[in-house]
């Protein structure tokens, strides 16, 4: 509530000049945006489905007897309780965090156009500059609330579901529970600075275009938008450049060795989105004229305050990315898939000789290696496609004959791929196999990999 | 020159582009005085009272708030509250929650004291918790009020804070108004409604296109009128016809024309004071019983569609000098008025 100012002795005369009034605290504007924030119903009922929703919804896939082998991560949840909440992860990436951050930080400015509080907020608080460090504070602690709410969830769901259990590596090697937590903990750090790119991106939406509704949708379409650009075959400096690639690339945590570099561009690359575009929404919030109803560019401050700085920060993006990687074309070649399927294998093949309580084997001794084409050798292995078939050969020590199974490899533009497999039926042609314990999922059968797209080749 | 005045504004003038707003206003406005803004849409008594909140500073001229001259924007002395463009509230949040939270923003420490008897001042007590989604229009002017109560202001603006209030809430607002001039505070309030103006209001200042067109007491604005149109109930009004149409500057019209409602009862007659104190004078002298003499259009209404009906062609005729002040008007016409 507003239209007031600061402290002064009741109704005296105005013989002696009053002193002005000082601006109100930060600390208690910034207690006043969160409770603005926290009384309507939705944010409220949002909190609450962040809390319980995932948790729920991974307990229930559990208890189903097929698998989201589709989703990253989703074919170890019945494995082990860490896969839960990377397949939250997931799917927060791509829907909810961007639908959350539109509505709490896309509205955080644009509330006040539509109650038509700002003059008195302003009368207040006395200070633009505490409102929008109010206001930008406020914001994001109820997303850092939504987001704790959405890992935390998916943890406890997945642990009381599937049990603190060793997690299947992206490539394929065994994390240890330890480890697997540490990781899925850093992935949901990680995807913060994305969340607060998009936060920022809702920020200016909210302050540029007002009581608009394009303003409340701006982090959504901007999620689309990147969603839609990670699907083309993009050149992988421009793929990174984007802000919300730290939402794919946390998967690079979960591979041996580590993929870290596309990782930290993508934070990198987020932190500075949302750096630019808190500024830019401050300039402009500045600069707003709360006098004048009768103003409305707002069309075109968006556009001049908005995308323009925003459009120029990704084309620097993507130069510095260009040079400092050297990454020019899709970063995935016949040589990374190979790598990459080989290792992946090498690791199962283990896990399925533990199944099957075979005699232990390292990776050196099977000295693994993949022979992919793609196209049937008609077009470049080089890109994305699901169009990749790979034969991977192996040795098993005192066997005289060289093992040989054939994948289709569906690579995704970002270097996810799933590889199917389509041979020996007690290697990888059937998704059980039959082990002293009773039948269990075949790891060879179906698999998921990465490509390092910053990898040398 | 007042010294101790709460406003002083001299030469304001506020543009938005190309739209002048204000255009050389001057406004003095004493302490413990209840001053009203008065003007058609787009007149500029919002911008004004933004300017005397402190929400923005005039491009042109002088301000002083409370003896201290304002430079820039959010830098008003301290003990200015009001509202502008409507209460300003949040309707997912209480009533009490509402001023609650501005209690907090205003106080260093963060307390909230002031909270209920402000409530109780606008009468609100009773819904303190209910969310003020549920309010109706009267009931958010009212909390409004009671969120400027709590700053304990020495400069109250108001803008149009009338609005929605049905009569018992009209009253409990001017009481508080009236309360708050008695002990030594300024109101500046902005409203349509003439009757609330005339009520609560020792003097008004008229705007019309940015321009101030009249500004002083209430009582000086009945020079501003030759004639009114009074309405008179008798129950003889044939007699009291005949009556009128044999006065000297006194003529009758139909009820229509002056906007009152038909009535066998009544005639409206057309005149200055003191032809109309002649009429007064003859149906005494007759015998005619007078139930009721009024006029038809409150004296600062009347005023009000004058001056700013007006305002066109003098500017015309007068090029971009400002307007001067109306002069004087005869005592007794000040006596009628507030008869």
């Amino acid at each position: 509530m507003t239209a007031t100012v600061a402290d002064s002795p009741v109704s005296a005369a105005p013989d002696t000049p009053p002193p002005a009034a000082s601006p109100a605290a930060l600390s208690r504007a910034y207690r006043f945006e969160l409770v603005k924030l926290f009384s309507p119903w939705r944010v409220r009922l949002l909190i609450l489905a962040c809390f319980l929703g995932p948790g729920l919804a991974v307990a229930a896939i559990n208890q189903q007897s097929t698998r989201p082998s589709d989703t990253l991560f989703g074919r170890w949840i019945q494995v082990s309780g860490w896969a839960g909440p990377l397949v939250v992860l997931g799917f927060a990436g791509t829907w909810a965090l961007p639908l959350l951050t539109s509505l709490v930080a896309g509205d955080v400015f644009a509330a006040e156009d539509r109650l038509g509080t700002w003059r008195h907020l302003l009368v207040a608080v006395r200070s633009p500059r505490r409102i929008f460090a109010a206001k930008a504070l406020a914001g994001v602690t109820v997303i850092g609330l939504l987001v704790l709410g959405l890992a935390a969830s998916g943890i406890a769901g997945g642990l009381l579901a599937a049990g603190d259990k060793p997690l299947i590596g992206l490539d394929d090697h065994l994390l240890s529970p330890g480890d697997a937590a540490g990781k899925v903990v850093l992935a949901w750090l990680c995807v913060l600075a994305p969340t607060l790119a998009l936060a920022a991106v809702g920020l200016l939406g909210s302050v540029a275009l007002g009581r608009s509704p394009m303003g409340l949708l701006l982090p959504v379409l901007t999620a689309l938008a990147m969603q839609l650009a990670q699907m083309l075959p993009l050149p992988v400096a421009v793929r990174l450049a984007l802000p919300g690639y730290a939402f794919i690339s946390w998967n690079g945590l979960f591979t041996d060795p580590r993929q870290l570099s596309p990782l930290l561009i993508g934070v990198a690359v987020s932190l500075v989105w949302a750096v630019v575009a808190t500024a830019l929404a401050y300039l402009l919030f500045l600069r707003r004229d709360f006098t004048n109803l009768t103003a409305d560019t707002a069309g075109r401050r968006a556009l001049t305050h908005g995308v323009v700085p925003l459009a120029g920060v990704f084309l620097a993006s993507i130069g510095v990315i260009a040079a400092a990687t050297g990454a020019t074309g899709s970063g995935i070649d016949q040589d990374k898939v190979q790598r990459s399927l080989a290792t992946a294998f090498a690791h199962l093949y283990r896990l399925q000789e533990q199944q099957l309580h075979r005699p232990p084997i390292t990776e050196a001794q099977l000295r693994t290696t993949a022979a992919c084409t793609k196209g049937d050798g008609l077009v470049a292995a080089e890109g994305p496609g699901n169009d990749w078939r790979c034969t991977v050969t192996w040795h098993v020590p005192g066997v005289a004959i060289t093992g040989s199974a054939v994948y289709q490899l569906d690579v995704t533009a970002n270097g996810r791929y799933i590889a199917d497999g389509d041979g020996p039926k007690e290697v990888n042609g059937y998704f059980l196999v039959h082990t002293p314990d009773g039948d269990l999922p075949n790891p060879l059968w179906q698999f998921d990999g990465n490509v390092d797209l910053l990898a040398a080749p | 020159m007042d010294t101790t005045a709460a406003v002083r504004g001299q030469g304001i003038s506020k543009y938005f582009g190309e739209v002048v707003a204000l255009d050389r206003v001057d406004l003095e406005v004493a302490p413990g005085r209840i001053h009203g803004l008065v003007g058609p849409n787009g007149a500029g008594k919002t911008t004004l009272l933004g300017l005397l909140l402190g929400l923005a500073v005039a491009d042109e001229g002088r301000l002083e708030i409370l003896g201290t001259p304002v430079g820039r924007a959010l830098s008003a002395p301290a003990g200015i509250a009001g509202f502008v463009d409507g209460p300003g509230l949040y309707p997912t949040l209480t009533a009490r929650q509402n001023l609650t939270a501005l209690a907090s923003l205003r106080h260093r420490d963060g307390r909230t004291t002031g909270v209920e008897d402000a409530l109780d001042r606008v009468g609100l007590t009773d819904v303190a918790d209910d969310k003020v989604r549920g309010f109706s229009l009267g009931m958010r002017q009212r909390l409004g009020l009671a969120a400027a109560l709590l700053a304990e202001p020495r400069l109250l603006v108001l803008d149009e804070p009338a609005n929605g209030l049905d009569p018992a809430g009209k009253k409990q607002v001017h009481a508080v108004l009236n309360r708050l001039a008695a002990d030594g505070a300024t109101v500046v309030l902005s409203s349509h409604r003439m009757d609330d103006l005339e009520a609560l209001c020792s003097e008004v200042t008229i705007l019309n296109t940015g321009r101030v067109v009249f500004s002083g007491p209430l009582a000086e604005l009945s020079a501003e009128n030759s004639e009114l149109d009074y309405r008179l109930r008798t129950p003889e009004p044939r007699t009291a016809r005949q009556l009128a149409l044999t006065t000297p500057g006194v003529s009758i019209i139909e009820p229509f024309e002056a906007g009152a409602r038909q009535d066998p009862e009544v005639i409206v007659v057309r005149a200055l004071v003191q032809a109309l104190d002649e009429l007064v004078a003859r149906l005494v002298r007759d015998g005619v019983a007078i139930r009721e003499l009024a006029p038809v259009v409150s004296p600062l209404e009347a005023a009000f569609l004058a001056l700013t009906e007006q305002e066109p062609e003098q500017r015309l005729e007068r090029g971009p000098e400002p307007e001067p002040e109306p002069e004087p008007q005869p005592e007794r016409a000040k006596e009628h008025v507030s008869s």
